[in-house]
């Protein structure tokens, strides 16, 4: 028999186990799935629970029968990998052996690596996140009771995942007080590492030119080097007053990654762009948020990039070369209030330009543009994710992106 | 790909003036890149400059700023000293590597 352990059961190692159950033998492969959790989160969702528009049910499903049978799904948290053992080592002591390991354990946020946010006694009293499912339902009581104020939207450092999570938070704050007829009463402030609203050009000056549509102020190149109380402080001494901030704390690996001798300075997998084959281990794969390619870390991402290592990893199994090669492809639909959205594609050499999606002129999404059918697209997606992508199913989306339906905008545009 | 003459010698460098040959770099070159931006290098700036320029041979993309910080061991806060408002566009700039994209 031979091993098969994917560590993490999330977006990409619930669709890894649950698509190689049905293209490895059972009588030759033994797939185990290690995770802690009884409950899987659907963390897209985690955007609509601070205003009310998802309820918790609508985000949570129990893990096991997400996980197809004839996988074995073992709960626990892993201490560390002993990557000269072929070993897993659980905290409870349980050993795991394999012969071919995928890390899928993402990154989570880590509020206690900024010095005042955790430890400043303001965390959930004036200071919350949305990247937690706690936070979350903890900042949509915040909201709740907020009735006028200075609130700053914030991200500590990148790489994050979802990375117009951020943007689309302030968009719908934006509509949400305008709902509530206090608009006038909130002052918006969205700061950000970054030089701009995003880093790639055209969508970077289109999503900036939304912010001060909506008279959301950008502080950027803002990074952060503490909290004081209720001020951020950035490394060159820019103060941001807040009354209430929704911070996207730094989000970093596993620390078992670290442990490992597996990770670089935030815990990410340092993995060939292109096959997701760890660095200088032939065994080891880490898919999803957790390795360090450069693109968006997100569940389209991961699942793009589970497409394309399923046949990579038959072949690798069989003593094949890997044919297949990732391109870095992602997609995400950005909520801009108002029930409506704009749609990205992009990959590791085209940045995110105008269009059309997934088929030219007839879309039906629109690349870059505000469209009430991208927001039905992303409301839609958390039935796909359930039904369709976690399960393995076939998505009629491809893998690689095209330029099919994408303008590409000359310079004096 | 444009080419710019810095003291005497032809250099290939981006639309943005970040040089897109590594080995057209050396000490004396970032001395003359520094001082276009406004800064006088000192052992602190090379220190820097130093580890990203060997970081960026074994790793093939430059090092943001937690990473100088924590494997380079120069504190963020010392590198916005040194290199006031955009430490680590003005690093790289000086240490004749591509601007380090911030990722998507
Ligand atoms: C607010 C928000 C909005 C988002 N919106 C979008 C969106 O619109 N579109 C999109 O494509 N993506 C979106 N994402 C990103 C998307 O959710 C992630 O990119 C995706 O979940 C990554 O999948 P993953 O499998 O790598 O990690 P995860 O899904 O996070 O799974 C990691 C798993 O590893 C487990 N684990 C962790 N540590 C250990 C350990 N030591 N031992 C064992 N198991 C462990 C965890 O319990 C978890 O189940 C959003 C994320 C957030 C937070």
């Amino acid at each position: 028999m031979r091993r098969l352990l994917v560590v993490g059961a999330g977006t990409a190692g619930t669709m890894v186990v649950n698509k190689l159950r049905h293209r490895l033998a059972p009588d030759q492969w033994l797939i185990s799935v290690v995770e802690p959790s009884d409950t899987h989160f659907y963390q897209p969702g985690y955007l609509f629970l601070p205003f009310g528009a998802y309820t918790p049910e609508q985000v949570t499903r129990p893990t096991r029968p997400l996980i197809t049978d004839g996988v074995d799904l073992v709960y626990g948290e892993v201490d560390r990998v002993a990557a000269d053992r072929n070993r897993v080592l659980l905290t409870d002591g349980r050993e795991l052996p394999y012969d071919y390991l995928v890390i899928a354990t993402g990154v989570t946020p880590r509020p206690d690596q900024t010095p005042g946010m955790l430890d400043g006694g303001q965390w959930r009293e004036r200071i919350f996140d949305f990247y937690t499912y706690d936070g979350a339902l903890a900042l949509a009581r915040a909201l709740d009771r907020f009735e006028g104020g200075r609130l700053v939207v914030h991200i500590t450092d990148v790489p994050i995942k979802c990375p117009v999570a951020p943007l689309e938070f302030a968009f719908l704050a934006d509509a949400y007080f305008r709902r509530r007829g206090i608009r006038d009463r909130v002052e918006l402030v969205y700061a950000t590492p970054l030089p701009g609203a995003f880093t790639k050009p055209v969508a970077s000056a289109r999503l900036g030119s939304m912010l001060d549509d909506r008279k959301i102020a950008v502080e950027a190149d803002f990074l952060a080097e503490r909290i004081d109380g209720t001020t951020l402080v950035s490394y060159d001494e820019r103060e941001i007053p807040f009354d209430l901030l929704v911070t996207v704390p730094l989000n970093m690996g596993a620390d078992y990654v670290a442990r490992s001798g597996l990770g670089n300075e935030l815990n990410l997998v340092p993995v060939d762009r292109h096959t997701m084959l760890a660095k200088g281990h032939d065994d080891i794969f880490a898919l999803g948020d957790a390795n360090d390619i450069p693109t968006s870390k997100a569940g389209s991402v991961a699942h793009f990039a589970v497409e394309v290592f399923i046949d990579n990893f038959l072949e690798y199994a069989a003593g094949r070369p890997m044919t297949g090669s990732f391109d870095g492809h992602a997609n995400c639909f950005v909520e801009s209030g108002d029930g409506r959205a704009l749609l990205i594609d992009f990959n590791y050499d085209t940045e995110p330009l105008p269009g059309s999606y997934p088929v030219p002129t007839l879309g039906p999404f629109r690349l870059l543009d505000e469209a009430a059918v991208n927001h039905w697209g992303k409301l839609a997606f958390r039935w796909m994710y359930w039904h369709v992508l976690l399960p393995g199913r076939p998505i009629p989306l491809p893998a690689h992106m095209s330029m099919a339906g994408k303008n590409i905008p000359t310079p004096q545009e | 790909m444009p080419v710019t003459t810095i003291a005497g010698r032809d250099i290939h460098v981006d639309d943005e003036g970040f040089l897109t040959t590594y080995d057209e770099w050396d000490p004396d070159l970032a001395e003359q890149l520094a001082a276009q931006i406004g800064i006088e290098l000192t052992d602190a700036h090379r220190k820097a400059i130093d580890f990203l320029r060997a970081d960026y041979a074994t790793q093939g993309e430059t090092a943001n700023l937690r990473r100088v910080s924590t494997l380079g061991g120069i504190p963020t806060k010392e590198l916005f000293t040194l290199f006031p408002k955009k430490p680590a566009k003005k690093m790289a700039y000086i240490a004749g590597l591509p601007k380090p994209h911030g990722c998507v």
